[in-house]
């Protein structure tokens, strides 16, 4: 199988320089520099990568948003906030191959043109500040960083709605983590008012083998709408929850038998999330007849999200699971639009009932109506975040959140 | 022009509008709490959600701008639930304190459950707790729990008067308008934040629990507290004015009022004011009726040489009332010598959103009528003066030794003794008139109330002292 994020994350102190460069770090920068800013966003469309953040976006594509000719500095984003439950993948890269991100940073860098770059880093993420801090250091000392691009790198406080990118972009300005409304499009108007591209760190990581080895050799890789490889980050009732590499495509069967290990003591699957929190739950059934592309997990009932995967057994309580990412999002709300403000916390109460043995007759109805009013109706798609989980859990376990209703308790 | 239908009427406007503002050019108002016309644009509040045809989702026209050939719905399924939804998602934590609450009856969050929604409660949980009649700053009391978090006043102190003293805190439904610590809302227009609060949140501390809102009659008028002269309504019952609301006026005050502007009604029904003719008897002011007091004057002027009888104007005083006066000794009187005063500058109070350092509401107009003050109070003897003088001028006045002096005011502190008579002037509450503005802009006020006991308008007065004058120079 094809390594292309995580091939140095077996090598021993792979986070320093000397043995960074001993594996290939920095090898693609001699081609990069070679290469006209257009030609590189032409070698990143080619390749057919998309965002791995979240949304999917193809990133060359977002890179040919840039404006040109406006006189104002061009602004690159790094994402490193990854705070959504179940996605632990991009603290893998900066914690196991910090100069693999350096590496794409400089090339994003070269191809949209920004002079000044900030990766914005999770508050929790403290050892891995410290981490690419000292690769930083390093690279800057080795002269692979020069004075331009200037990197900055911002730790937020501690918040999930500093992941949306335009919520970041507000932190990073010192306003309240909250999200603007679009249009304008970062790319447009940004970061500080300037035109900004805000990727996330896996997508970043990805860069230095599309331009080493062409972005054609990248999106040979993969299926027809989901080219490369993609970082999974499973964990729930899994043997070997872990960090893993894969070729997109590869069937969620196999995923969870080769590389996740099972289900501990062969107990029997019940629901995959495969995105992240805020993506519809899976059934067993469309787990296993599912795949690993941004349109196999669709098919299969989901969506590929940030690749935070999180795995229920039969021993797990499905009401119990969604209200704990009810509290969740019921905690991170920013709270300017209405329906998020008000429907997280009120589909919070009601699961907690329910977990309470207090559930009522029309408990489910309103919990879906409540999920339909908060969907597509907000400034950013947090509502839809908890709405769609809120759908899938209780359409698709209704039979669990009924016995809960019915007998008063957790039937488990 | 991009041209757009709205509810099936057709309207063209301009390149950038947005289809809330388009829809109010054909007379659709879209229900919204967050959008404000001098505010930025927040779109948090999802109240003005729309249906445009070929969208999926509901469009937010508070932001949404025209586009040529939009289909726009407002009474759609969509756009129906999608309203009524955002209603029910405000009030399930929302107290419903209306029985308590001032801002019940001018309510936006009650109006529209009424016209759009009157669903029944579909929450059961327990409701999210919130401080409560919180001093936010002197005049404005918050209670964060009626709050929709629109903005609006977060928006407003820092694009209008950029003191930046609030802030939502918090997230979620525990986020809460909020005074940044060691702050106070206390800049000169925080009782703005109080008009543009849809609900009750943000309630005047001078106004709280004075009055129920429909009990009051609302009269278009002129704050009288600057040369600027604010629109406002004047909002009274029964003879008692209760409060200021600005008045929208793109040429002179937007909507907005400053808070000493908006307080000074206060001025209207102080201790000082005068309700009757008063005469000086020995040391004391004695009621008098007008047939006394106006017999004493007259007989004073008819007999005295015009040359020595003064006249002084004022700048706080109307058009028609200064006009009137001034129209009666000129011609009737034959004196010349009309002046006119004004209450010093305030450099003090002037900035650059609407205060201006003159404290007078019609210095214009009054120049119109007569251009000069006073300079040598010793030329004359009998000097009428409208309603009060500056300090020098009116030392001027005493120490020249004034054979007589009325005072034709509203208000006076009977401490002060140097008039002889004083005679009762209706307010600018108790009239209709017009001030002339900083910018020469002509504005009429309308009578709110009848005068308070015998006092007469400007106008009036002169045509009382013509009554007695006539017949007196005529049988003299
Ligand atoms: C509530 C919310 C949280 C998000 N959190 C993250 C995050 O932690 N990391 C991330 O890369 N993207 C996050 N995103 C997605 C970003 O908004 C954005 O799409 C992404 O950073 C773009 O990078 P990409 O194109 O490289 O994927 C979040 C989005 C939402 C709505
Ligand atoms: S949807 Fe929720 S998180 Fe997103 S902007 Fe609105 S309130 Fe904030
Ligand atoms: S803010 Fe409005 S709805 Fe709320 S208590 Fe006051 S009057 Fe009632
Ligand atoms: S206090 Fe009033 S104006 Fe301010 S955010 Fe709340 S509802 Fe809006
Ligand atoms: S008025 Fe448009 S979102 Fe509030």
């Amino acid at each position: 199988m094809m390594k292309i994020l995580t091939k140095n994350f077996g090598v021993p102190d792979s986070h320093l320089l000397k043995v960074a460069r001993a594996n290939g770090a920095y090898s693609s920068l001699g081609k990069l520099f070679a290469m006209k800013p257009e030609d590189a966003v032409q070698e990143v469309k080619k390749s057919g990568l998309r965002g791995r953040g979240g949304a999917g976006f193809p990133t060359g594509t977002k890179w040919g948003f840039v404006p040109k000719g406006t006189g104002k500095p061009v602004y690159l984003v790094v994402n490193a906030d990854e705070s959504e439950p179940g996605t632990f993948k991009d603290r893998a890269i900066i914690e196991k191959d910090p100069h693999l991100l350096i590496e794409g940073i400089l090339i994003a860098s070269h191809a949209i043109g920004a002079d000044t770059v900030y990766v914005y880093f999770r508050g929790e993420y403290y050892r891995q500040w410290e981490r690419f801090l000292s690769a930083l250091k390093e690279a800057k000392e080795a002269r692979i960083v020069g004075e331009r691009p200037f990197i900055h790198a911002h730790r937020g406080a501690g918040a999930y709605i500093c992941g949306e990118e335009t919520a970041l972009l507000n932190s990073i300005e010192g306003y309240r983590g909250v999200p603007r409304i679009r249009p304008p499009f970062p790319a447009v108007s940004g970061l500080f008012g300037c035109p900004t591209i805000i990727n996330n760190v896996e997508t970043l990581a990805s860069l230095p083998y599309i331009i080493r080895e062409g972005g054609e050799a990248y999106a040979k890789i993969g299926t027809e709408k989901s080219r490369g490889t993609k970082l999974i980050s499973v964990c729930g009732h899994v043997n070997r929850p872990g960090v893993y590499e894969i070729e997109l495509g590869m069937s969620i069967a196999r995923f969870l038998a080769e590389h996740a290990g099972g289900t501990p003591e062969e107990r029997a699957l019940k629901a995959v999330v495969p995105g992240g929190s805020s993506v519809p739950v899976m059934t067993a059934a469309e787990a296993l007849g599912g795949c690993l592309s941004y349109e196999g997990c669709e098919k299969a009932g989901s969506m590929l999200g940030s690749g935070g995967m999180i795995v229920m057994d039969e021993s797990a309580c499905m009401v119990r699971c969604l209200a704990d990412i009810a509290k969740f999002y019921h905690h991170e709300s920013c709270g300017q639009c209405t329906p998020c403000r008000e429907g997280c916390g009120w589909i919070k109460k009601i699961c907690e009932r329910l977990e309470a043995g207090e559930g009522r007759e029309g408990d489910l109805e309103l919990m879906l109506a409540v999920a339909d009013n908060m969907q597509g109706k907000t400034i950013c798609v947090f509502a839809d975040a908890l709405a769609m989980p809120v759908k899938s859990f209780v359409t698709k376990f209704k039979d669990e959140f009924e016995e809960h209703i019915r007998f008063g308790r957790c039937p488990r | 022009m991009p041209k757009i239908t709205i509810d099936g009427k057709t309207v063209e406007a301009k390149e950038g509008t947005t289809i809330l503002e388009a829809a109010k050019l054909v007379g659709i108002d879209i229900p919204h709490f967050c959008y404000h016309p001098l505010l930025t644009i927040a779109g948090n509040c999802r109240m003005c959600a729309v249906e445009v045809e070929g969208q999926p989702k509901p469009v937010i026209s508070c932001r949404e701008t025209v586009k040529e050939g939009m289909v726009v719905r407002t009474n759609s399924e969509m756009a129906v639930s999608t309203r009524r939804s955002v209603l029910e998602f405000i009030l399930i934590n929302h107290p419903i304190d209306c029985p308590v609450c001032d801002q019940s009856g001018e309510c936006k969050l009650q109006d529209y459950y009424f016209s759009h929604s009157l669903a029944p409660s579909r929450m059961t949980e327990k409701k999210v707790k919130k401080p409560k009649a919180v001093a936010a700053g002197p005049n404005v009391v918050l209670d964060a729990e009626r709050c929709v978090e629109c903005a609006r006043c977060v928006r407003f102190c820092q694009e209008i008067t950029k003191t930046n003293e609030l802030t939502i805190k918090e997230r979620s439904d525990h986020s809460e308008i909020s005074v940044y610590p060691g702050a106070e809302l206390k800049n000169p227009y925080s009782l703005c934040t109080v008009d543009l609060c849809p609900v009750g949140a943000l309630t005047s501390r001078d106004f709280r629990f004075k009055k129920r809102v429909w009990l009051l009659t609302s009269t278009p008028s002129v704050c009288d507290h600057c040369a600027t002269g604010c629109n406002i309504f004047m909002d009274h019952d029964d003879g008692i004015v209760y409060r200021y609301r600005p008045r929208e006026n793109p040429a002179v005050n937007g909507e907005w009022l400053c808070d000493e502007g908006r307080l000074s009604y206060k001025r209207l029904m102080g201790e000082d004011r005068i309700v009757f003719p008063m005469i000086k008897n020995g040391g004391d002011f004695k009621r008098t009726t007008w047939d006394d007091a106006v017999s004493n004057i007259v007989e004073v002027i008819g007999s005295a040489d015009p040359k020595k009888i003064a006249v002084i104007l004022s700048a706080r005083a109307s058009q028609e009332e200064n006009g009137a006066i001034a129209s009666f000794f000129r011609g009737k009187v034959g004196t010349q010598n009309i002046f006119m005063s004004a209450l010093e500058e305030d450099t003090g109070f002037a900035d650059d959103i609407i205060r201006d350092k003159d404290k007078n509401p019609n210095r214009k107009g009054v120049a119109e009528i007569a251009p000069s003050r006073l300079d040598d109070p010793k030329k004359f003897g009998f000097f009428f003066i409208i309603d009060e003088l500056p300090e020098r001028e009116l030392m001027g006045i005493i120490s020249s030794g004034p054979k007589g002096i009325v005072l034709i005011t509203s208000r006076f502190d009977f401490r002060l003794h140097y008039p002889d008579i004083v005679l009762p002037k209706a307010t600018f509450a108790e009239q209709s008139g017009t001030f002339v503005n900083r910018n020469g802009l002509r504005q009429r006020f309308e009578k709110a109330m009848d005068p308070k006991g015998e006092a007469l308008s400007g106008v009036e007065i002169s045509a009382k002292l013509m009554e007695y004058f006539l017949p007196f120079v005529r049988g003299g």
